[in-house]
């Protein structure tokens, strides 16, 4: 009997009963043990010198970074490249079976990194099946050097697709607040990063209080909440040219921004005279429209996939719980039910789910139908707060308060809420926002 | 009893002022550093704090910042006093303006306690202007959980933290 994990709806659809089950992973499961999975350093036909090193360190990099993606997705155990055999380009797509399955590796990847004469590299990904000894995906990327990581992620997605049956989601990015000083005085600056942490950019400076980043779709631009000026009120930051602008002239603060799934429409909150509610308006401006008019507190507001629907919060019966309602604010639904409170609310990009922060006693990550049902909860600690979901709809990362201290950290959990880790960031982190896919 | 009298003498403080403040309101202020040049004021004056400062203002109060319960905003008979010293004193300093910052505890998900926060200011904001304070001298904002005075995580220092703080805009 192969290895394979079993139970869930991704696993029955993949798993055959023949002795050789075809390899997979399941993302629903709690199974048995996660797939052995060898990634060697990745060879070159000819070391040459790129604008990102040398052609023979880009392929130990780059198997570094797949093996680490697919470890982080909680379902692989991968090796290598430490520790495992050196791989020759001839190699790459003849692999050494046995040698493979005597390190009991079920699964194989191979690939290479070449210099292109116009200075591009070429990063070549394989996939194979060690026991049956079969090619099951390849795939290749050209690129500019200094983009090397993508190759690796986009690798370690068609890996991850091929295995799960899900969609990829390694080749994204991550918006949040990177936070640091004491707690009554905390230096709050807007950053980016790539889904495992690389890359890290700052936007801001930290002599303004920066809240709440959201990429656009297409990641050109970020919203954010900023106390430029003691004035608290969103801004939309245009990330290659450096400049921001107000996205709505108004002597009222504004706040929890959120972008429509086609990033021509943003939601956002304001408050007058103490009284919070929803409002949308068009990306490039214009007339906002008001889409909650009730005395309590409505904010937040996370769009269906198809754009027709907006989940949010609300306190109107007394105190936070999750509502959805039409796009144009109408027929406003409770679906949130039973003890404690529900609060920010993000729909799931596959539709299925919407994840929330949960709050009795302690404040948890969970997940319910979009109709409110099967509420299950994923994590468990003492503030765990703010859900955004990868672009598959797969993992949800949100951050995570330490009592006493206020420290605050990135974190991502699977739908199982078994393989929770914590995201590196040079300092402190808080309000992650994953965009999509990358284009 | 001692709550009845002062509330009686800030009202006629208010009555007074009012009277005042309607003979002065075209001067301007006064330059800075006439009123608390050491010795040459009243006696009461050179010993304290500049008058209208934001010392003067501290001083001369109950406090500067009412505190509310757990997701509420409403503003009970011991925050009407605190706010009460306060209208009393802008009425006596009719060209100073104030903010009301509003706070929550670390208790909250974000966005909602800027929302918290925004109702707790305009809560104190409606109290001082129902007393006759013009609301175009105040200012809100709301800092959510962002600035917590007590740094416990325990229901003392979260008490301490859900305040509508009033500072004078020197």
């Amino acid at each position: 009997m192969r290895r394979v994990k079993l139970a869930g709806y991704a696993a029955a659809l993949l798993l055959t009963s023949n002795a050789h089950a075809q390899l997979s992973v399941d993302v629903d499961g709690s199974i048995e043990k996660d797939l052995n999975i060898a990634v060697p350093a990745m060879p070159t036909p000819a070391d040459a010198s790129t604008a990102a090193g040398a052609t023979t360190a880009l392929g130990r990099q780059v198997a570094e970074v797949i093996a680490s993606d697919l470890r982080g997705s909680g379902l692989f155990k991968p090796a290598g490249p430490t520790g495992l055999k050196g791989v020759a380009f001839e190699e790459v797509t003849k692999p050494e079976f046995d040698h493979w399955s005597g390190k009991g590796a079920e699964a194989l990847v191979q690939g290479f990194v070449r210099a292109n004469p116009d200075g591009a590299i070429t990063v070549g990904c394989y996939l194979y099946d060690v026991a049956l000894k079969s090619e099951l995906t390849r795939a290749g990327y050209v690129i500019a050097p200094a983009d090397w990581r993508r190759a690796a992620h986009k690798c370690a997605d068609a890996i991850y697709a091929k295995l799960s049956g899900e969609s990829p989601f390694f080749d994204s990015r991550i918006a949040y607040i990177a936070e640091s000083g004491p707690k009554d005085r905390r230096v709050k600056r807007l950053a980016i990063m790539d889904s495992d942490g690389a890359n890290h950019r700052f936007i801001t400076n930290g002599q303004t209080l920066a809240l709440t980043p959201r990429f656009s779709p297409d990641y050109k631009s970020i919203l954010y909440l900023s106390y430029l000026n003691n004035r608290p009120r969103i801004f939309i930051y245009d990330i290659a040219s450096g400049r921001q602008r107000l996205v709505t002239e108004s002597a009222n603060p504004t706040f929890a921004p959120r972008f429509s799934p086609d990033g021509k429409t943003i939601l956002y909150s304001m408050a007058i005279a103490g009284n919070t509610d929803i409002y949308r308006i068009s990306a490039n401006g214009g007339t906002p429209q008001r889409l909650t008019n009730t005395p309590g507190i409505d904010t937040g507001g996370s769009y269906s996939p198809d754009g027709k629907r907006i989940v949010f919060e609300s306190d109107r019966s007394g105190g936070q719980q999750i509502y959805v309602m039409n796009a144009d604010g109408s027929d406003q639904t409770r679906i949130s039910f039973g003890g404690g409170r529900h609060a920010t609310p993000e729909w799931s990009p596959r539709g299925d789910l919407i994840a929330f922060t949960k709050i009795a006693g302690n404040f948890r990550i969970g997940v319910m139908t979009p109709s409110g049902n099967g509420e299950k909860l994923l994590t468990e600690t003492w503030q765990d707060e703010a859900p955004s979901w990868s672009p598959n709809g797969r993992v949800i990362q949100f951050f995570r308060t330490a009592k006493g201290s206020g420290k605050a950290s990135v974190w991502q959990v699977d739908l199982t809420g078994v393989n929770e880790r914590r995201i590196p960031t040079p300092i402190e982190g808080s309000d992650p926002a994953w965009g999509p896919l990358l284009p | 009893m001692t709550k009845t009298r002062n509330t009686l003498m800030v009202a006629l403080a208010l009555i007074a002022l009012s009277a005042c403040a309607k003979k002065r309101v075209e001067l301007p202020p006064a330059p800075i550093g006439t009123q608390g040049d050491q010795g040459q004021g009243t006696p009461t004056q050179s010993s304290g704090p500049m008058a209208g400062s934001q010392e003067d203002f501290v001083a001369s109060i109950t406090a500067d910042r009412i505190f509310f319960d757990t997701d509420k905003f409403d503003v009970d008979a011991e925050d009407q006093e605190v706010l009460r010293s306060q209208a009393a004193w802008l009425a006596k300093y009719p060209n100073k303006r104030v903010t009301i910052e509003g706070h929550a505890d670390e208790r909250g998900t974000r966005d909602y306690n800027i929302a918290l926060g925004e109702r707790r200011a305009n809560s104190a904001k409606n109290f001082l202007a129902s007393l006759g304070v013009d609301a175009a001298r105040i200012s809100t904002i709301s800092y959510g959980k962002e600035r917590p005075d007590a740094l416990g995580s325990d229901e003392a220092s979260w008490a301490r933290n859900r305040r509508a703080v009033t500072l004078t805009v020197q």
